[in-house]
């Protein structure tokens, strides 16, 4: 991990090449993470990866619920020769969800894209074939978003079997 | 593919390996076909849809999701602890890592500090389900290949390597041994030296497992050179673990950023040469005799002390406790109904899985549930491996690539 | 050799002393040459032809089942270990796991279901020929488990299941207790399609000619409807 001075000077090297990219950077349990505004995320993680950080270990959604701008995507950087990660996060509006795809960077992030399409609804820009995934191609909604009900069914007990519908019948 | 090759395949592909297939010198139809969800040889519900021309596979398309069990979503319902369990799920025959890159991941948070002789446990327990893995992978590996016997050895070996975590969680798969800060009860008396005794056995089961296939000339025809993917494509498609060490990358989080006190303990890395399926093979089975030598360390130089963490915040107080002290009762009480507050932040935590690096990722929004946690599984990552490796290879080889690739489909969907 | 215990002056045949008394009367009856032919001929089919016949048919299908080779999730594996060293389902002649639902007699339901899952495994039980018996192995697809959320359906809910087997994942020897629950259920000659055995006449889902001429078999689709993929 890069310390916290090292992350500002990554961050100050970012902003070097374009002042608008960086917005924020935040150092916690030596995790360094760097905040992109989302249009400049492409040049921020092709000039990570010329420094270096060229594997791309995890690529995820988060859902900040309730907190403004809602959907998020984390790129996991790695370095593999000097053991090295770092976080690249982007927040992105629910009514406005797009963000460039890293496929043509990454051929590996073109699974986790279509996971975060399809767990988010997250439109990734780019991508060569942005389908569901994991869900049915006709599902309907985003599940792992968190205004999403859990789903799932009642737990059948002796107190409630005769609430359950279709049961006792 | 020019040396080393036997003359029946060079045979062979002289004659199917033309540009022009034989014949009338006229253009073949490529024929898609669909392999799967329900097909013995795909470890697992994959589909995959394949583009053939002849017997040549040009195309292959992954389609997964048939067991999406919605893991991530259910860990954001239960308490910290209670998630432990959900996700050992995700990922059938690597259990003991799933809790451990989760538990890593929330005492990162908390900033726990974990006794040694807890973490020595786990490394041991570890060790013991990567050999467990491993073995199942062999067996079902050999059996696509027809090699049936192999199969029966393995599961012997592995029914073994259950009966030592019976004895020291009370479960066979999905144990849930690891905990929060440590490990949920210390090891019953004799379990290490049966764990001495059984790497014993393993090391001499394991030449005999070489005797079997080292020198099979059917193994190494469907082996050598075949599946090959380079390091660089590899490292692009974020394969890692064996198939990456296959490549000829060193690259083992053990080593290369140790954790859980891994860096105690003496051990090599296996690397293959060529990255073809024969280079997986033996990395995987020399993995088994490195994870024996580090689980013979760990067991002789296993320290004194708690299992567990002291900071009665995060871990369930000893039963005699609850007897006599008024606080322990408490802080039982707190934990059992409402579990652990975390404080917020958001941290990724990577291990070496049997099938590459396992990422958990957690947010904290500081209330007793996570707000998010993502696993970045191997297996769901290193599937993509799938069309570099088997494109313009025979569909018979596919299988055998399948099976070296070792995606465990749990993991893949989870 | 099976001991039964009878209570002292109780015959020791199933169904009473009244029953078996009727049949020593019309066995005497027969031996005397009383019985005329309706009679006979229904005495005949009952005591030799039928019963018997029907009894080693089940008796004969309860002791060498196929089981289809389809593992989900986590159960598998412990399914897989079932023909193993330790556990040698092959004692009770249900070792040979077939690839193929149309040689299958058994389906084990080893894991969990997901929504995408749950078309895929109708349909295989569908092409399963009668008679055909299903096991759900596991807290996950009897009753979704600890996974009661979106993804996951329990079998119960689109295929008749035979045997349910508690769990998480259950251990190989609890299938294999299953798999035995399941032998006497088939030796005990039950109706043998799934239909008449759960009451489920009327259910079939047979595709009108109407609208689509030439199809009338159940759960056959067009090509280019795609189902759960």
């Amino acid at each position: 991990m890069p310390d916290a001075t090292g992350l500002e000077l990554i961050a100050q090297g970012l902003r070097d090449r374009n002042p608008d990219a960086v917005l924020d950077t935040l150092h916690f349990r030596g995790e360094a993470t760097i905040s992109v505004a989302p249009a400049h995320v492409r040049e921020v993680l092709l000039a990570l990866r010329e420094q270096g950080y060229s594997f791309l270990a995890s690529l995820h959604g988060v859902d900040y619920y309730p907190e403004e701008p809602r959907l998020s995507v984390h790129w996991q950087l790695l370095d593999m020769s000097a053991v090295d990660r770092i976080c690249v996060k982007v927040r992105l509006p629910l009514d406005d969800a797009h963000v460039d795809s890293v496929v043509d960077i990454w051929p590996g992030a073109n699974h986790p894209e279509r996971e975060v399409y399809d767990m988010f609804g997250i439109v990734f820009d780019g991508h060569p074939d942005l389908r569901r995934i994991l869900m049915p191609e006709d599902y309907e909604g985003y599940p792992q978003r968190r205004d999403f009900p859990v789903g799932g069914e009642p737990v059948i007990f002796t107190y409630n079997e005769d609430k359950i519908p279709g049961w006792t019948q | 593919m020019s040396t080393g090759i036997s003359d029946y395949r060079r045979r062979e592909e002289s004659t199917s390996y033309s540009a022009e297939p034989a014949g009338m010198g006229l253009e073949q139809e490529m024929m898609t076909v669909n392999m799967g969800p329900h097909h013995p040889s795909t470890h697992g519900v994959l589909r995959l849809i394949l583009t053939l021309e002849g017997e040549i596979v040009r195309d292959i398309k992954p389609i997964i999701g048939y067991v999406h069990t919605g893991i991530e979503k259910t860990a954001e319902q239960k308490a910290y602890w209670k998630v432990i369990p959900v996700v050992e799920r995700m990922d059938y025959l690597s259990y003991y890592f799933n809790a451990y890159a989760f538990c890593g991941a929330v005492e990162k948070l908390l900033e726990v500090d974990v006794p040694k002789r807890a973490q020595y446990l786990r490394v041991i327990h570890m060790e013991l389900n990567r050999i467990m893995s491993h073995l199942v992978w062999l067996g079902t590996s050999c059996i696509d290949l027809g090699a049936i016997g192999m199969w029966w050895y393995a599961f012997r070996e592995r029914e073994q390597v259950l009966d030592l975590f019976e004895m020291s969680s009370g479960q066979r798969m999905h144990t849930r041994y690891f905990q929060v800060g440590g490990v949920i009860e210390d090891i019953p008396t004799g379990w290490a030296e049966r764990v001495k005794r059984f790497t014993k056995t393993m090391r001499e089961r394991s030449q005999q497992y070489s005797a079997l296939l080292d020198k099979n000339e059917i193994f190494l025809q469907r082996m050598r050179h075949t599946g090959v993917v380079d390091e660089r494509t590899l490292i692009d498609l974020g394969v890692t673990g064996p198939l990456l060490r296959a490549a000829g990358n060193p690259w083992d989080l053990r080593k290369a950023d140790p954790y859980c006190s891994y860096e105690d303990f003496r051990f090599r890395i296996p690397v293959g040469t060529e990255g073809d399926n024969y280079d997986r093979y033996r990395v995987r089975h020399a993995e088994i005799l490195e994870s024996c030598e580090i689980i013979d360390q760990a067991i002789d130089g296993l320290p004194e002390g708690p299992h567990i963490t002291e900071d009665r915040k995060v871990a369930l107080p000893p039963r005699h406790e609850l007897a006599t002290s008024m606080e322990a009762l408490i802080h039982h009480f707190k934990l059992v109904t409402e579990g652990f507050r975390v404080p917020p932040g958001e941290v990724y935590n990577a291990i070496e899985s049997p099938r590459g690096e396992l990422g958990c990722f957690v947010r904290s929004d500081g209330s007793s549930k996570p707000a998010r946690v993502h696993m970045r599984d191997p297996s769901f990552v290193n599937l993509q491996a799938t069309a570099p490796a088997t494109r313009d290879t025979y569909i018979a080889d596919l299988v055998a690539t399948l099976a070296m690739l070792d995606p465990v489909l749990g993991g893949v969907d989870r | 050799m099976e001991i039964t215990r009878a209570k002292l002056g109780a015959p020791a045949v199933e169904g009473g002393g009244e029953e078996f008394r009727i049949q020593q009367q019309r066995a005497r009856d027969m031996l005397r040459g009383d019985l005329t032919d309706a009679e006979l001929e229904a005495y005949v089919e009952e005591r030799v032809l039928t019963t018997t016949l029907d009894k080693v048919t089940a008796w004969a299908q309860g002791n060498s089942m196929f089981p289809a080779t389809f593992g989900l999730a986590c159960c598998a594996i412990e399914m897989m270990s079932l023909p193993g060293a330790r556990l040698d389902i092959g004692r009770f002649g249900f070792e040979a796991f077939r690839a193929s639902p149309r040689q299958a007699d058994m389906l084990i339901l080893s894991g969990r279901v997901s929504i995408k899952m749950a078309p895929i495994v109708r349909r295989i039980y569908d092409q399963m020929l009668e008679p055909r018996w299903a096991i759900s192995m596991g807290a996950c697809c009897s009753s979704m488990g600890v996974f009661n959320n979106y993804a996951i359906v329990p079998a119960d809910k689109f295929m008749p299941i035979d045997v349910h087997v508690p769990g998480c994942p259950p251990r190989p020897e609890a299938l294999a207790h299953a798999i035995l629950k399941l032998r006497s259920k088939v030796q005990g000659n039950p109706p043998r399609g799934w239909r008449e055995r759960y009451e489920a006449i009327g259910t079939e889902e047979v595709v009108g000619a109407a609208d689509r001429p030439g199809v009338n078999a159940i759960n056959v689709f067009q090509s280019g409807e795609t189902q759960g993929a």
